[in-house]
């Protein structure tokens, strides 16, 4: 039977989900305009992340153990309301601008977020899988949000495909796994985890679950699709996409494969440390060639899916710990990054090239200032959020006794400041020639305000955020 | 426990052997005196000028989605029903909120005018 | 050889036959066609597993709703394009091709030798599980969160068929 503590524990699900079916209504009955669903899928986001607050200290399994809520996964909850919220706030200037501004987009965006928060909270196989279906569907529609460009329609079509078939390995996996255990709950297949890890049967199942979760991170040799997809999607949908996705994947393969599967120091563990550091050097080295900043930071999402690998491998609570903090540090700063790039590009999807930064320090001192923020953050330099997100994973491996793994980490970190500092070289000690761009508008700046600050929060004050998720350590 | 299909497999069987054999033996007995007139697509209709592939229009689509949506929903009474009496009241309730769910996106393709063939 | 093995065997070689139809027949209605087949081969092998209940859903929903929409899709594209999808052996398509056979022999060679550690079928719990019944009960007791997932599942799917399909929004 259901009890007062189930619905006490699913309170942020609850919240998103009322919030949704409102927007779904009001706009079904054009009672406001989209900027009527923005207000309201901003405000269901800040009681989803209030409520997640107040989840903080709670711990338990829900709904016949289908969820599960504690303090990481109400965490995560928070980070990817707020991440919510950046891109509502930078949605409406950017699709206004574009004449496409609809209340679809927050109706899709918070049901992405409700599949990301179960994704975050999951304690069954099959919780998993609807969260990642849930969220990924929407993304895929998200990524061909404005109809009538071509250059969506594609990276839409191309995400769907491929999605859809690492869709079904995940699924695949997760029947074997079903399979050799006798069961989806991630409690009970913990437990039987002893006796069956070296079964021929439970491998394949967690190889196929590594391959559709790899796919959801952008992991080298699933990583296909980012580029493309990155490029083409409207450039709030990148910029979500690439942080929270990317965020409630980690999350999941995090529970999957250290609270549940307890990897540490197995062959499945080599796996993942093998797909880290090849996710390291390929995206990092590619993205030296890219001259269009989405791309860039689409194969720099694949290398920093390779740091945050790195701490899945270590398998052990630090990794877990690391993970979750780099994953704070990777979705702010990436959401003000691509917020800025939203708000330098052109109606016709010009404007997101290299070049066009040129000088940007000499008329918008200001944002040039923060994107400089984010590219330092990104680099990995102290004392910015991505410095610490680093430093934890890092460790983690370290301990793990994946020392040359966190070697290739440094060391590929070191490559990928060419890179990053040459979008601060292009915008600071170059002359500008290029047309005037305005200051971007209100909810841009605040958006922009709440990443940076949180930058130097999380970089300057790490325990604190990490007594957030993990209070015993 | 597959004995009990038995009965069912031979309607199967049984009927599609019965719609085969009329067609075929229609072939058979009947008499062929084909002329260009009857061969033609209609008999004193209208004459086909074009492939009938033409593009469909993307309304098609959209009804045929929907429809698959609602089907999906409606597969889900199938197994409530049945077990209806032994579910209670939570599982009243529990339908209760996937329809209203569904309702709500119901009420959101009407007002969208996705039912209409404007 | 029993009844359930003739039919295991009956359906399973025209399921794979009609699968292999699909991807080699070059008019794609014959593909939907073929698909039609391997699904009712498929809906009688969950028969043989005692699953009446998904073997009724995979000829409802799979070989009804599905295939309509694949048809209409078939319709939808410019079929006079699909000489366009040429069969030239390129350097990718053969080291695709190999990779791809190379993992079904992996999967095949694990479950081949995990088989001896597959639990024995108990034919009176076999019985007992896949009827609409004992699914009706299951669905609405231990999976009712997962249930109500899928009512969002499908309305999310409602607004993202509205939004990318419908010719004019407003």
């Amino acid at each position: 039977m259901l009890t007062y503590t189930d619905f006490l524990l699913a309170m942020p699900l609850f919240s998103l989900t009322v919030t949704v079916l409102l927007i779904i209504a009001t706009e079904a009955a054009r009672v406001g305009r989209a900027r009527f669903s923005q207000f309201l899928a901003i405000t269901g986001l800040l009681v989803t992340s209030l409520l997640a607050g107040l989840n903080l200290r709670e711990s338990g399994v829900a709904f016949q153990g289908m969820i599960a809520t504690d303090a990481a996964s109400s965490y995560l909850t928070i980070l990817l309301s707020l991440a919510g919220i950046v891109t509502a706030l930078v949605a409406r200037p950017y699709f206004e601008h574009r004449d496409a501004h609809r209340g679809e987009f927050y109706i899709l965006l918070l049901f992405a977020i409700i599949g990301m928060v179960l994704m975050a909270s999951a304690n069954d196989l099959i919780t998993l899988f609807l969260g990642i279906e849930l969220m990924s569907f929407c993304l895929y529609v998200l990524a061909g949000f404005e109809r009538t460009k071509d250059k969506q329609n594609e990276s839409a079509l191309k995400y769907f495909l491929l999605g859809a078939f690492a869709s079904a390995f995940l699924l695949y996996g997760i029947a074997l796994i079903y399979g050799s255990v006798g069961s989806t709950n991630l409690d009970a297949i913990a437990r039987a985890y002893a006796g069956i890890s070296n079964q021929p049967l439970f491998l394949l199942g967690t190889a196929m679950l590594i391959v559709g979760l790899g796919f959801k991170v952008a992991a080298v040799p699933f990583h296909m699709w980012a580029p493309d997809v990155y490029e083409g999607a409207p450039t709030v949908v990148t910029g979500f996409m690439a942080t929270a996705g990317k965020s409630a994947a980690f999350a999941a393969l995090a529970i999957v494969m250290i609270r549940t599967f307890d990897i540490g120091g197995s062959t499945t563990a080599d796996v993942l440390a093998l797909l880290a550091a090849a996710s390291m050097v390929l995206g990092n080295v590619v993205a030296i060639a890219q001259t269009n900043l989405k791309r860039m930071l689409a194969y720099s999402s694949v290398a920093h899916a390779g740091y945050l690998l790195a701490g899945v491998a270590a398998g052990t609570a630090e990794g877990f710990a690391g993970v979750f903090l780099y994953l704070t540090a990777y979705t702010v700063t990436t959401l003000g990054a691509f917020a800025v790039i939203g708000w330098h590009e052109r109606t016709n999807d010009e404007g997101t090239s290299l070049d066009d930064y040129v000088g940007l320090s000499q008329h918008q001192p200001v944002i040039a200032a923060v994107m400089a923020l984010y590219m330092f953050s990104l680099t990995g330099i102290p004392p910015f959020a991505g410095f610490i997100g680093k430093y934890y994973v890092f460790m983690a491996a370290v301990r793990a006794d994946l020392t040359w793994l966190a070697i290739v980490g440094v060391l590929t970190s070191a490559v990928s400041a060419f890179y990053y500092l040459r979008v601060i070289v292009m915008m600071y000690f170059r002359e500008r020639d290029g047309e005037h761009i305005p200051l971007p508008r209100i909810p841009v700046m605040i958006a922009l305000g709440i990443t940076a600050a949180l930058v130097i929060v999380v970089g300057v004050l790490p325990s604190t955020v990490l007594q957030l998720f993990m209070p015993a350590m | 426990m597959l004995e009990s299909y038995i009965p069912i497999f031979m309607m199967l069987a049984l009927g599609v052997a019965f719609a085969v054999a009329m067609g075929k033996i229609n072939e058979i007995v009947g008499p062929k005196r084909p002329s260009e007139e009857k061969l033609s697509t209609y008999e004193s209709g209208m004459e086909p000028v074009r492939t009938a592939r033409e593009r469909f229009s993307v309304k098609f689509y959209m009804v045929a989605m929907l429809f698959i949506i609602f089907d999906i929903e409606v597969v889900f009474l199938y197994p409530w029903a049945v077990s209806f009496r032994s579910l209670g009241i939570q599982g009243f309730v529990t339908m209760l909120i996937f329809l209203s769910i569904l309702l709500i996106g119901y009420y959101y393709v009407w007002r969208k005018g996705a039912l209409e063939w404007d | 050889m029993t009844l359930e093995q003739l039919m295991f065997y009956g359906l399973g070689a025209v399921g794979i036959g009609s699968g292999l139809l699909v991807v080699t027949r070059r008019n794609p209605v014959m593909s939907a066609l073929s698909l039609v087949l391997n699904f009712f081969c498929l809906a009688g092998l969950y028969l043989t597993l005692n699953a009446q209940f998904i073997a009724v859903i995979q000829i409802i929903v799979y070989a009804g709703a599905i295939m309509v929409l694949f048809l209409f899709v078939i319709m939808l594209l410019n079929l006079r394009d699909e000489r366009a999808l040429s069969d030239r052996l390129s350097a990718r398509k053969i080291i695709g091709a190999g990779l791809a056979f190379g993992l079904l022999l992996q999967v095949l060679y694990i479950l081949m030798s995990a088989a001896d550690g597959f639990p024995q079928k108990d034919e009176a719990l076999a019985v007992s599980t896949g009827t609409v019944e004992v699914i009706g009960v299951q669905l609405f007791t231990t999976f009712l969160f997962p249930f109500e997932i899928t009512s969002l599942l499908l309305t999310a799917a409602i607004v993202g068929a509205v939004l990318l399909a419908k010719k004019k929004l407003d």
